[in-house]
């Protein structure tokens, strides 16, 4: 594939059309487009808008707690002895994970279109939960399409969310993963169309999603990147997120993406490792394509049939990704490696030991990114590591994994 | 330049007789067989054919045409394998118009250029994306109006008047009313409502107008047929074929033979809704 030419900025895209380069798009149904174009109205007035962002700033402030802190992870850098490690905390923000920040814009853009009914897909439960937290605190009723599997494998944050008013649908299609409950959501979407508002958890999706989720989400860079210089007295030399549909990675990334001297690495699930069909690395084994109402990097056949793929991690266990790290990859500003299950779980182990700190499974990705890079790396050289969110809800899977019962 | 659809929705005009457009999956159960339904089409009374490509993630799609793909795709079915169907169908049938429906990722796999001269080799007049709204015109509807195949567009209870012009811009062969908001197979909307629907698009185009999504019976293709053009019945044939299907994929009865019977009466639903109109 011709690498696309450089661009002076890295952080103007999408264009009018919601492309960024050959990415991104509005592929939908008739049925859903004129919503989506009412979607895109009300975000480009409330993105100009001086009460909206103070509404949405009070309530990251006073309800999800932000700022995150930048903590220095002490016990990890002198176990691996070479470059300085933070961990940008996103695990410290209400419901434990860095979800909150997208939920509580878009449920502002919901009550701003006068919508009076939340759906949302999930994965890991992490944005369900989200989605539940905001629906009732701003008192709508939620529904969470949710793959069987995930159901079955992160049963806590199930419990979570019902306890909250949601009512978690299960989807049996396919593996009963993110994809098919992402499926079915906009199946409840072109039905429910009049009064529904999808509140999409990752920066994917038709445009303006990508856009917005990833504007609700830079808040993480925006504050990583003014808390380094306060901490460090500079840019860091490297940061790290994983990425499923890639919403903590474009919110860590976008605002350091014109900062040529910082290197920006993005951690896909390498599963059982990617010569098979087992993982979910999607820019390093798939090829462009158009699915869930986007063009961007897809594992899928011969055939353009999509595969399920699979992850250890819910929350990366997707056969796509958000159209904005797709033209990140093909310009060649973001780099993306696979990281397998297993070195996930040994990041996870390690972090739990050594920091005291259980991350969950997706940011364990980017960890076992730092494991292995940060020894041959300098001690004066600095990186930021996106914990993305907390991991009690995965402690079922690693019990699993490691062969013990609870 | 006239394509086969234009010249069958005329022909019916003048027999002031609404089309019964007939919707399958291609592949499913699989494809000897479904070639043979396809064959039967026309016998039973289908005006217009729409073949369907199946596809692994159908988002617009109710349960029994989802499972109709995955049955289609489990049997081995390809684009390629679909075009072929229609091209071997072609032998006996130059004259039933065709009409591809699906989704663009296995067009876009397969590389627009290259689908759309095999398209045209194999006798395809039309086509049906679901995914690809005016806005997206560049993909895959220029060059297909361009290669001489008709780009038939959805228009639904949302698309309102001031949206009808662009979604009936680049739209030929008919237009595609979707009855309700929904997936396909849902319960069939009021009627009346979309009686309505049909008068105000046409209040926008000469094009026909086809209604969908939902029209299961001969008694409901009556009815719709007696304010459309045409009324098009997928996820009842679907059903038909899954009905003749065991468990274990053996088939129970004849599915080109359960599809006949069934098209049989919906076509007769259709030539009572022309009785009634001229009464």
């Amino acid at each position: 594939m011709n690498k696309p030419t450089e661009p002076n900025s890295f952080r103007t895209g999408p264009d009018e059309q919601g492309m960024f380069g050959i990415f991104g798009g509005r592929f939908v149904a008739e049925t859903l487009m004129p919503l989506i174009l009412e979607l895109q109205r009300h975000w480009d007035e409330a993105k100009n808008d001086p009460a909206f962002k103070a509404e949405l700033n009070d309530l990251s402030t006073h309800y999800a707690g932000r700022p995150s802190k930048l903590y220095y992870a002490e016990g990890l850098t002198r176990h691996l002895g070479g470059a300085k490690i933070y961990f940008k905390r996103e695990d410290l923000n209400h419901t434990g994970s860095h979800k909150i920040n997208n939920c509580l814009g878009q449920i502002l853009l919901a009550k701003r279109m006068g919508k009076t009914r939340i759906i949302a897909e999930t994965g890991a439960g992490q944005h369900g939960v989200a989605s539940a937290t905001v629906a009732a605190r701003f008192g709508f009723p939620c529904f969470v399409y949710m793959g069987a599997t995930d159901v079955e494998r992160q049963k806590p944050n199930v419990f979570r969310m019902k306890l909250l008013g949601a009512e978690v649908r299960p989807v049996n299609a396919g593996h009963g993963t993110l994809k098919d409950a992402m499926n079915e959501a906009l199946r409840d979407w072109v039905t429910n169309v009049h009064d529904t508002y999808y509140l999409i958890g990752t920066a994917a999706g038709p445009h303006p999603y990508p856009e917005l989720v990833r504007d609700f989400q830079s808040v993480i860079g925006t504050e990583a990147r003014a808390q380094i210089l306060e901490q460090e007295g500079r840019l860091p030399d490297v940061i790290v997120a994983a990425v499923g549909g890639g919403s903590n990675a474009i919110g860590l990334f976008h605002p350091f993406l014109d900062d040529r001297s910082v290197k920006i690495v993005g951690i896909e699930a390498g599963g059982r490792g990617l010569d098979g069909i087992e993982h979910c690395a999607s820019m390093n084994a798939g090829s462009p394509g158009v699915l869930h109402g986007n063009r961007t990097y897809l594992l899928q056949n011969a055939d353009g049939q999509i595969l399920d793929g699979h992850s250890i991690s819910a929350g990366l266990d997707y056969p796509g990704v958000g159209p904005e790290h797709s033209w990140l990859r093909d310009t060649g500003r973001v780099e993306y490696v696979p990281i397998l299950d297993d070195e996930a779980l040994d990041a996870f182990q390690l972090t739990t030991k050594v920091e005291g700190i259980i991350p969950a499974l997706e940011s364990a990705h980017a960890i076992a990114h730092a494991v292995k890079v940060a020894p041959t790396m300098g001690k004066d050289k600095v990186m930021i590591v996106n914990l993305s969110g907390r991991g009690d809800k995965d402690v079922h899977t690693v019990a699993q994994m490691l062969g013990m019962e609870i | 330049m006239t394509t086969r659809i234009d010249r069958r929705m005329a022909k019916l005009k003048a027999e002031g007789c609404p089309a019964l457009v007939t919707y399958f999956m291609g592949g499913d159960p699989d494809y000897e067989t479904s070639l043979s339904i396809m064959r039967a089409l026309p016998k039973a009374g289908s005006d217009i054919i729409e073949l369907g490509m199946p596809f692994s993630d159908p988002m617009a799609d109710g349960p029994a045409i989802q499972a109709a793909g995955l049955r289609a795709l489990k049997a081995g079915q390809t684009l390629g394998k679909t075009l072929q169907m229609a091209r071997e169908f072609r032998k006996d049938d130059n004259e039933t118009p065709i009409v591809m429906m699906g989704y663009y990722n296995p067009i876009y796999i397969y590389g627009v250029d290259r689908f759309l001269e095999d398209a045209i080799a194999s006798g395809i007049d039309g086509l049906i994306v679901v995914d690809l709204p005016p806005e997206m015109d560049a993909e895959l509807c220029i060059p297909a109006l361009k290669a001489g195949i008709n780009f038939i567009r959805l228009a639904t209870p949302t698309t309102d008047d001031k949206r009808l012009p662009k979604v009936l811009e680049n739209t030929s062969g008919f237009v595609y009313y979707v009855s309700m908001t929904g997936i396909t197979g849902s319960a069939l909307a009021d009627t009346s409502k979309v009686a309505e629907a049909v008068q105000r698009i046409k209040a926008h185009t000469d094009l026909p107008v086809c209604v969908g999504f939902g029209v299961k019976t001969a008694e409901q293709a009556k009815t719709i047929g007696a304010s459309a053009d045409g009324v098009v019945v997928g996820t009842a044939i679907v059903n038909a074929v899954a009905n003749v299907i065991g468990p274990k994929g053996e088939k129970t009865a004849d599915p080109a033979e359960a599809v006949a019977t069934l098209v049989n009466g919906l076509s007769q639903g259709i030539r009572a809704a022309r009785l009634a109109t001229a009464q």
